[in-house]
């Protein structure tokens, strides 16, 4: 949140400040330019920790690939010989900086299990990622929001409660765990859906989103369930507020209440909630990927950290950290939509 | 002068863990057309439920009205549904508000001329820009400098006396028979408030519109009212015109309220009197007088009988005492 100041009241008006009214597009620019500058900073920092942080898991990569590829039997000096190959035999910050000056050239490195380079194949994986996170993030918008508006207009009816219990189940569940009953119900007794795997969308459409639902709700599960209770519970709390009452006082009608007066103001801790709910997307997408057998981006970090294959996990890691600091800059961009009060200064 | 909104024997109760709250417990009173007139009475007297009752703004739960009347333009108010159409159609173009806390009373997130121009919109059917083109004229009318460029600012962009300037803005916007003030400037400063209640005053004139002046403020009701209620323990325990009440007051609590405010006719060295003991809780309202435990005239029949009922004292003032005051008030002065 630094950067964004909230301004309370400002009684003395000049001349001057009435460049201030409203969102200038100019602000927002210089805005996201000194966001991305910061971010890049956070971007760096990642890089190091990610860097250090595998290096420190137990194990050699080599030792490791050489072992998995039945390849014993090599001399010590094979052996180094290949761990100068991939420049493992380096100081730290030798290696660190080889990798990050590839990183600013668009080349993530070379994988010691395949041997090939690992850019490639994140972003060969990356949209089918990506396409779960933004259905999951959809889905959980278009049900998790009107489901609390809902729930809170109707306070302590029957539908109440029951979003109440459900929303409770729903930030509880293990997504695992649902995971693995929902092929249970719906594809191995039902049989509505294929078990698991992906197929792209250009091979067979229909297959493509078949196979997408049940991941969809399993990743999408949380978020739903957590922006629904944020969406009550601030709903709530917005309608107690005295300009709700002055709204009332119009002779406005319930409906102009809500979606005009209130709903504006109640989303304002709902975005917070969608940001973190966007980062628990991505993070979680290696759970989802790994239970629905989808080859996506999560999946590959998943059999990279086991791999101990620096180069993937690090610019896997990289990535995702990317995408978390972008959305945390959209986030704040609407922000400033939703409430005037926020300057972008 | 023809009475405007007729309110007999208005009940409001509110349901909280503690038990039920008798906030409103049988006010009758009246507004005549192109008057002002003031409610009088510390907090949580029920000066302001009162008021949120007549347009049926009570939050239900945990408030509700349980009886009473309120005649407006021939129509009994209560009898509408809470939200339904017929209510909706009296607030804000017939019956319009203003609320105390200008720093909270205005929606953060809506800029000025959407909230003064809704009502317009809703209720004389005005288009967008016609809606727009009047707000400014409201502005620039409650004194708002530069109106045409602050229009589309937000709350926030105002200080505490300018929204309440937007407030008011609002209150006149239908041009309504009756405006509703709850404490208009009880938030502001002294100087603000002194220039909000003058231009409340004007306004009121111009567009020969009724005032309900709910304060706490025995100055401001001196000052602008023409008959004053005073208020305590959810019930009206004095009326009368406001010349007549603080000349010769009636009732122990009204007596005690003005001698709590100092005076510029009185010497500078007297006391002032503060009232004993606290308001009572009205949750467990005995059957007595309310005022009894503070009362400072109780004579005898006050302990044994149900609370007086607001009987008349003079051609149009009333209260609801047993003591004859003015009699014992002489008394005293010999």
């Amino acid at each position: 949140m630094r950067g964004l100041t909230r301004k309370m009241s400002s009684p003395v008006r000049s001349p001057f400040r009435r460049d201030l009214t409203g969102l200038k597009e100019s602000d927002v620019t210089t805005y996201i330019v000194r966001r991305l500058l910061q971010s890049i900073v956070v971007l760096l920092l990642v890089s190091i920790f990610v860097f250090l942080a595998i290096r420190l898991m137990p194990g050699d990569p080599i030792k490791l690939m050489v072992y998995e590829s039945n390849l014993t039997g090599l001399s010590p000096q094979q052996l180094a010989d290949l761990r100068h190959e991939y420049g493992l035999d380096k100081p730290l910050a030798l290696q660190y900086l080889d990798w990050l000056g590839g990183v600013l050239q668009g080349n993530l490195g070379i994988s010691v299990f395949t041997k090939t380079p690992v850019a490639k194949e994140i972003f060969r994986r990356l949209p089918i990622t990506f396409e779960i996170g933004l259905w999951s993030l959809l889905l959980s918008i278009v049900i998790g929001v009107p489901v609390g508006i809902i729930s809170a207009v109707r306070r302590g009816t029957w539908i109440d409660q029951l979003v109440v219990t459900l929303s409770n189940i729903g930030v509880t569940i293990p997504v695992f765990w649902l995971g693995v009953i929902l092929m249970l119900v719906f594809s191995l007794y039902l049989k509505w859906l294929p078990v698991m795997g992906f197929t792209p969308l250009t091979e067979d459409p229909g297959m493509h989103f078949k196979q997408l639902v049940m991941p969809v709700i399993c990743s999408s599960l949380f978020s739903v369930a957590a922006l629904a209770r944020q969406t009550r519970s601030s709903m709530l709390e917005v309608m107690h507020q005295d300009y709700i009452r002055t709204a009332w006082s119009k002779g406005l009608n319930e409906n102009a209440i809500i979606f005009k007066h209130a709903l504006k103001n109640g989303l304002i801790p709902v975005i917070t909630t969608l940001g973190l709910s966007a980062r628990g997307i991505v993070g979680g997408s290696t759970v989802v990927e790994t239970v629905f057998s989808i080859p996506g981006m999560g999946r590959l970090l998943v059999s990279a950290v086991s791999n101990l294959d620096y180069a993937y996990v690090q610019g896997i890691i990289l990535i995702i950290a990317a995408t978390v600091v972008a959305i945390n800059v959209l986030i704040d961009i609407v922000y400033g939509w939703a409430d005037p009060r926020i300057r972008y200064s | 002068m023809a009475i405007l909104l007729d309110v007999k024997n208005l009940q409001t109760r509110f349901d909280t863990e503690a038990g039920v709250v008798k906030a409103v417990d049988g006010v009758s009173f009246h507004i005549n057309e192109q008057e002002i007139v003031g409610f009088v009475g510390e907090s949580g007297c029920g000066k302001s439920v009162t008021q949120l009752s007549v347009m049926q703004l009570i939050p239900n739960p945990p408030g509700r009205i349980i009886g009473g009347e309120v005649w407006f333009d021939g129509k009994d108010l209560l009898k509408y549904e809470r939200n339904g159409s017929e209510m909706r159609s009296v607030r804000g173009s017939k019956i319009s508000m203003i609320f105390q806390e200008p720093m909270t009373s205005l929606n953060p997130v809506l800029t000025i001329s959407e909230q003064i121009g809704e009502s317009m919109q809703l209720h004389l059917r005005l288009n967008k820009a016609d809606a727009r083109k009047r707000a400014v004229e409201l502005l620039s009318l409650v004194g708002i400098p530069a109106a045409e460029s602050r229009i589309d600012d937000y709350p926030h962009q105002f200080s505490g006396g300018m929204r309440q300037r937007v407030m008011i803005a609002i209150g006149l916007a239908c041009n309504p028979r009756l405006i509703i003030a709850d404490e208009p400037t009880t938030a502001l400063d002294v100087t603000t408030q002194a220039v909000l209640l003058e231009l409340i005053k004007d306004l009121v004139k111009r567009f020969n519109t009724s005032l309900t002046l709910v304060t706490h403020n025995l100055g401001v009701v001196a000052r602008y009212a023409q008959r004053i209620y005073v208020m305590y323990a959810g019930r009206i325990v004095e009326a009368g015109p406001t010349n007549e009440i603080f000349a010769h007051p009636r009732h122990p609590y009204t007596v005690g309220l003005l001698k709590c405010v100092p005076r510029l006719d009185q010497p500078r060295d007297k006391q002032l009197v503060p009232i004993e003991g606290l308001p009572p809780n009205l949750i467990k309202m005995p059957p007595m007088c309310a005022f009894l435990p503070r009362c400072a005239y109780r004579i005898n029949r006050c302990e044994k009988s149900h609370w007086p009922p607001l009987t008349p004292v003079g051609e149009h003032h009333s209260a609801a005492c047993f003591v004859n005051l003015e009699a014992t008030l002489e008394n005293d002065d010999k």
